[in-house]
């Protein structure tokens, strides 16, 4: 077990290195000079000539290398621009809202997709099965800032149950602000967990027809027992696949409904560094998830050695 | 529902019918037979022949659209209750399902579940059926397992079957499926994975737990090898229904169905296809191939590859008639064979 977490990891951390590297590579490509394109047509040639200096534009790409890396692993990734302050503190700040949207919406999409899933598995063929298909194409098909404005609009316009955007002030409580998050989290949960549903289905339908599952029947138990205990273990498998997928789309898919519902996340902060040409927060903003979604995986891996007593790293 | 007191199980008419909306494949379409305590009674057909349909009806695992239309199916469990399974509900065959009757399964390799150890899947079972805590329930799997003859049991009831060879899982699951002492076992194709050494070995262990555990054995296969090797009883089915019953003695000595008689000399036997002088006779084959269960011929299912065939043959279906002592034949010229 610790002997795969750490080969696990040494791979986590051979991809971050990539990431790491396309990442600068992405910025120093973009046509003309970064700092001109910041400043605009307007800016004096003496301002972009600070602004060079001040992002380490003015050395060689080998010394603007060593400088970014040297950045990284000091926790530093640069100063904001606009905001004055460094990025990490402009990300850290913003981090919470995006942290507990994430989660919600991936608890809100699993706790809709498996009891559904395994359902129209266990009665495929039926009334059921062919409703709940329909269904999840229109989820997986509706826009979710679509979806978030009628959200909104119906409950809370009209019923007036939820805030209709906003994180809350500065000092409301974490009960308060969960009661901001139920639209977004709702928005973001049931889009998402379509493709969750489809999985578990198909999943629980393969394993459905194993042997194993005909064998637990004849030891004379209750067919929930079997398709509890003995069908949806295996099929976890691609199941917690497709959970970690989602939950790293949903760290990108943050960005589109913390716009709608104004909230002020992670997805937020990069809508705003890129109309304002803020590189240093958008290469920062790159990493941090790209360095989440390698995190998810790993710990979808380990989940693996902990289902499956085959699965060895 | 009456049954003689030696008497475990009595299969009466069984139909067993896959309804679709468009065709009917009366995949068990009248079988009859009785299985006496203690003995085993093999059941030996090709694929398709209506031989695992009948096993899963007993049992009640039939997969949709799968469906019993008829007959009876009178078991005696522990208590001499005698209950007819073909009406038997969910909640019925649970208590019968492990408990009174067992089932092992063609591959062991599939068969065991692959996230739960040996040890976990055989004291599910005894802790479905018995009120026994953990420490005890342990005890009775590691007695199942050394019971099976699996060698140095203690150390290997924690592993996971794919730590285990195609013979050891099927030992796996011969102690699972006695773990609770049922009357009744059925061994679907329990030894055609394995390889020959193996499933000797495998017979052999059936047939001794069979003498101390005392259970009645139903044994499906399609081998008549190793029918030979374990029946007391044979039942020969074709296309849904029972052609020859018979003492297995009696059957080798002389088969009273043409299918039979077929079925026998397609039996690879090294002693008499191999001649001296190093030539090798060309193995017999039955001409044809079984007719699809959709589709049957008016009279005889067996007659367009018969060569005993007659043309009262094609005209009707022959009934199961006695063709001579304790023994059946559904073949018009059963008499001359």
């Amino acid at each position: 077990m610790l002997r795969a977490a750490f080969n696990r990891l040494v791979g986590m951390l051979t991809v971050m290195a990539i990431v790491v590297t396309i990442v600068f590579i992405i910025v120093r490509v973009t046509p003309g000079d970064p700092a001109a394109v910041m400043l605009g047509p307007d800016a004096t040639a003496a301002d972009v000539q600070a602004l060079r200096q001040r992002l380490g534009l003015d050395g060689t790409i080998f010394q603007q290398f060593v400088a970014y890396i040297g950045g990284i692993l000091r926790g530093d990734l640069g100063q904001s621009i606009f905001l004055g302050q460094p990025v990490t503190t402009a990300l850290w700040m913003r981090a919470e809202p995006t942290f507990f949207l994430t989660l919600f919406s991936l608890g809100i999409a699993t706790i809709i997709a498996l009891p559904i899933g395994i359902a129209s598995a266990y009665w495929r063929g039926s009334l059921f099965d062919q409703a709940m298909t329909a269904i999840a194409m229109f989820a997986a098909s509706v826009p979710s800032f679509w979806l978030g404005l009628i959200f909104i609009q119906v409950f809370a316009v009209q019923f007036g149950w939820f805030p209709t955007s906003g994180y809350g002030g500065p000092y409301t409580g974490f009960v308060e602000r969960l009661h901001h998050l139920v639209l977004p989290a709702a928005t973001l949960g049931i889009v998402s967990s379509a493709l969750i549903m489809r999985f578990t289905r198909a999943s629980m339908l393969d394993v459905l027809n194993d042997d194993y599952v005909r064998t637990a029947r004849s030891k004379g138990m209750t067919e929930w027992r079997v398709v509890v205990k003995h069908a949806l273990k295996n099929a976890l498998i691609p199941i917690l696949t497709v959970v970690g997928l989602t939950a790293a789309l949903l760290i990108s898919g943050a960005i589109v409904t913390e716009t709608v519902f104004a909230l002020p996340g992670v997805g937020n902060l990069i809508v705003s560094a890129v109309l304002r040409r803020d590189y240093p927060v958008i290469q920062g903003a790159l990493l941090i998830v790209a360095g989440l979604y390698v995190l998810i995986n790993f710990l979808i891996d380990m989940l693996y050695l902990l289902v499956d007593p085959r699965v060895r790293y | 529902m009456t049954l003689d007191a030696d008497t475990i199980l009595s299969v009466r008419n069984l139909r067993t019918w896959f309804r679709t909306k468009y065709v009917t494949a009366k995949a068990v379409d009248g079988v009859t037979f009785d299985l006496k305590r203690g003995q085993t009674l093999a059941v030996v057909g090709e694929s398709g022949s209506g031989k695992s349909v009948t096993s899963l009806s007993i049992i009640g695992l039939l997969s949709r659209p799968g469906a019993i239309e008829s007959g009876e199916i009178l078991f005696r469990d522990r208590s001499e209750k005698v209950q007819d399974l073909a009406k038997l509900g969910p909640r019925g065959f649970r208590a019968i399902r492990g408990r009174e009757i067992a089932m092992i399964f063609q591959e062991p390799m599939t068969s065991l579940n692959p996230l739960y150890t040996v040890g976990d899947q055989i004291g599910e079972m005894i802790a479905l059926h018995n009120k026994l805590d953990r420490h005890e329930a342990r005890k009775r799997t590691l007695e199942m397992l050394q019971a099976v003859e699996i060698p140095d049991a203690k150390n290997r009831l924690d592993d996971y079957p794919h730590q285990m060879s195609g013979g050891m899982r099927q030992r796996v699951m011969i102690a699972m499926a006695l773990a609770c002492n049922p009357s009744l076992l059925i061994a679907d194709e329990p030894t055609t994975a394995l390889d020959v050494t193996i499933q000797a070995q495998i017979l052999d262990l059936l047939r001794r737990l069979q003498e101390q555990m005392g259970m009645s054995i139903l044994f499906i296969t399609h081998n008549l090898g190793v029918v030979a090797e374990i029946a007391h009883e044979v039942v020969v089915m074709y296309a849904g229904q029972v052609v020859e019953h018979a003492p297995v003695i009696d059957l080798f000595a002389r088969q009273k169905h043409p299918y039979t008689k077929g079925l026998l000399a397609c039996t690879p036997n090294a002693a008499r296809d191999l001649e001296p002088g190093g030539t090798r006779k060309a193995l017999y084959s039955i001409p044809g191939s079984v007719p699809p269960i959709t589709n049957l011929p008016p009279g005889c299912a067996f007659a367009p590859r018969c060569e005993y065939a007659i043309d009262a043959c094609h005209a009707m279906p022959p009934s199961l008639t006695d063709a001579g002592a304790d023994r059946l034949s559904r073949c018009l010229r059963s008499s001359e064979l």
